[in-house]
């Protein structure tokens, strides 16, 4: 892989080798000037050029990414209008209007079910639990993972060992039979999203706990950070301030694929029956309402299924981007 | 090697025992399997101390799963809440599965390898950017709805334009069919096409994606140079030079999901009403005569036993195509 000589020098002024992943954010000094030998290099480079921060040049990497925009694009504006539309919108998601079984008209654009909900309230709202789910799932799993990896990583030993033996248990136990067992346990008695997330959350932290670990193996024996042990620096800062930043190109691809297959799952759970319940919505359990009627009434199937793949593609379309903007040496395996 | 391979199966064995064990605790406490039986007023005390003993139920915990460890050394599955021996339907549960995701994978391999290697020689023209596009849609579409448009819409197109039922949309076969063995298959074929072709539109798209990256990987490499600059002919660069070494990433792939599929491939199962291996463990966990642990534990062996056997597998194909990796 070429790399851009202004990243090059950046990297080299910040007293990182040139591997280090792009998009970390500062290392060693943050505010003052780089130390030492480095500083004759910036002098050299002239008035006239301005060092780019690698946070800067993995956003102009993204920028230049037109799918990834367009993702992007998409999924704030799918979030925007579940999460406002209904502040603005006449019916409520559990509003039972006079019109029932009506097709998609001015009044009811994406028509109402047998019973009359307005189908554009109930999308607005179920994209809304859809998103909010799986994105909770994504910031618990990637806690979670980042934790159990840096800790497995960074102190080693024992350590390591029982923590990755514990992750090696979590992947070999299948997810499907303990999503089936906790699902249909929780949804019986809570039915809130948030233990769904809960649930979710727990059995997808695990590729990401190893993914970090593998990343700290190897920042772990390099230069800078051996320079913040030398002087002094405590355990917490080295992993928080140091180490983290430098791996943080593959915890965000992974957390943005994370909120991917989260959104699968759940729509799935909830296809079943066993994930979000009512009253509350989400896309996956309207899609599931809406087979039953598919024939007849195929608007009830066709929005929010549609807007359910809208939103996982909106979001694998951005992780593709992050992929390529953040962590070169992942390239296209999907 | 067979010291490599012992270690491998020694070590999956462990693995499955471990986790068989956890399952078994973590399903026997998630509730009572005779809540049904015990809800109705008709059952007599003595009908459901006939159950507990038949379930074991009146053994301690740790008792109940050495009693169905050491009935299984014998060859004894459990007795279902229902009564029924677990063995005999976890064969027809496989076999069902089987009949659906084998046809699939071929299917997969065949597309995905196709349409991967036809993206990565023709790279960023008309026909990757079509290709990765339905690459992209078909990993994020939900599996239930690929296969509620097909079961929905186009089959009730479909059966409508012929005048008579071509595409059956429930089952795996006509119950109680009895006609010729040819007319059996074609009831079967007609049953089978919509659920097969669900799973190869979700299955697919991420290998095509793999088969693509690896086969670029490979025509950048040296060795491609040095075959096209020997003067060899385009076709026998791209297929014995070049594809033969981009198949052996995509292989261990295969095997490895192929695994997974044994008990993944539940959702397809239920849109299509089939009694495979996924509709055996929705029952026996969330029916009414749930928790079913001896089944959860049935399903459990064969799934993980094949992800562990497959994971092997790839491993081995691995170092069979590339001489260069050695286990020691």
């Amino acid at each position: 892989m070429p790399e851009p000589a202004p990243e090059a020098r950046r990297e080299m002024q910040a007293g990182l080798p040139l591997a280090t992943l792009p998009g970390a954010s500062q290392p060693a000094s943050p505010a003052g000037p780089p130390p030492g030998g480095a500083m004759s290099l910036a002098d050299a480079e002239g008035p006239g050029i301005q060092a780019r921060s690698q946070l800067r040049m993995a956003l102009e990497r993204f920028v230049k990414h037109r799918i990834a925009l367009i993702g992007l694009f998409l999924f704030v504006l799918l979030v925007l209008w579940s999460t406002v539309g209904p502040l603005f919108w006449k019916y409520g998601y559990t509003q039972v209007t006079n019109d029932n079984a009506a097709g998609p008209s001015a009044q009811h654009p994406f028509g109402t079910d047998l019973i009359g909900h307005d189908l554009f309230a109930q999308v607005m709202t179920a994209e809304a639990t859809s998103v909010k789910t799986a994105l909770v799932v994504a910031l618990i799993a990637t806690a979670l993972g980042t934790l159990v990896g840096a800790t497995a990583g960074y102190y080693g030993k024992w350590v390591d060992m029982a923590l990755m033996r514990v992750t090696d248990l979590f992947l070999a136990v299948p997810l499907l039979a303990v999503l089936l067992v906790v699902a249909n346990k929780l949804s019986k008695q809570a039915g809130s999203w948030f233990w769904i997330a809960i649930i979710l959350a727990a059995v997808l932290w695990t590729p990401l706990a190893r993914l970090v670990r593998g990343a700290f193996l190897s920042l772990r024996e390099r230069e800078f950070v051996e320079a913040e042990r030398a002087i002094g620096a405590s355990d917490a800062r080295i992993i928080g301030r140091h180490m983290i930043p430098n791996a943080i190109g593959p915890i965000t691809v992974n957390a943005t694929l994370t909120v991917a297959l989260a959104l699968l799952i759940e729509a799935a759970l909830s296809f079943l029956g066993l994930g979000i319940q009512p009253p509350e919505v989400s896309l996956g359990l309207l899609v599931n309402t809406g087979q039953d009627a598919a024939s007849t009434l195929p608007w009830l199937f066709y929005f929010p299924a549609g807007f359910l793949v809208l939103t996982v593609l909106s979001v694998n379309f951005i992780g593709d981007g992050l992929r390529d903007a953040l962590d070169p040496t992942q390239r296209g395996s999907r | 090697m067979s010291s490599y391979l012992i270690r491998r199966i020694v070590t999956g064995l462990v693995v499955l025992l471990v986790v068989s064990f956890l399952m078994f605790v973590i399903v026997s406490l998630s509730g009572d399997p005779l809540a049904t039986l015990r809800a109705n007023p008709n059952t007599s005390p003595a009908t459901i101390a006939a159950a507990r003993a038949q379930l074991h139920l009146d053994q301690p915990l740790l008792e109940r799963y050495w009693t169905w460890l050491w009935g299984l050394l014998h060859g004894n599955f459990g007795t279902s809440t229902t009564g029924q021996p677990v063995g005999s339907q976890l064969w027809q549960r496989l076999l069902v599965t089987l009949k659906l995701i084998i046809p699939a994978v071929i299917l997969s391999v065949a597309l995905g390898v196709t349409l991967g290697v036809v993206s990565a020689i023709r790279q960023y023209k008309p026909v990757d950017h079509v290709s990765t596009g339905l690459a992209y849609l078909f990993f994020s579409t939900p599996v239930f709805v690929v296969g509620l448009l097909l079961k929905d819409f186009l089959a009730v197109d479909v059966n409508k334009a012929a005048g008579k039922t071509v595409l059956y949309t429930v089952g795996e076969a006509t119950p109680g069919y009895s006609g010729t063995a040819w007319g059996g298959f074609t009831d079967a074929v007609q049953h089978s096409v919509l659920p097969v072709v669900t799973l190869t539109l979700i299955t697919y798209a991420t290998w095509s994606r793999y088969q693509r990256s690896a086969m670029l990987d490979v025509l950048n490499a040296d060795y491609i140079r040095l075959a096209r600059a020997k003067g060899l002919t385009p076709r026998r660069v791209l297929f014995v030079h070049g594809l033969r070494n981009a198949l052996i990433p995509v292989i261990t792939v295969v095997a490895i999901d192929f695994a997974g599929l044994i008990g993944g491939a539940v959702i397809t199962e239920i849109v299509f009403s089939w009694e495979g291996m996924g509709k055996f463990l929705l029952d026996a966990l969330t029916g009414t005569e749930s928790p079913d642990v001896y089944v959860v534990q049935a399903w459990l062996l064969i799934t993980a036993a094949a992800v562990v056997a497959f994971n092997i597998v790839a491993d081995l194909i691995y170092a069979l195509l590339d001489p260069r990796i050695r286990y020691a």
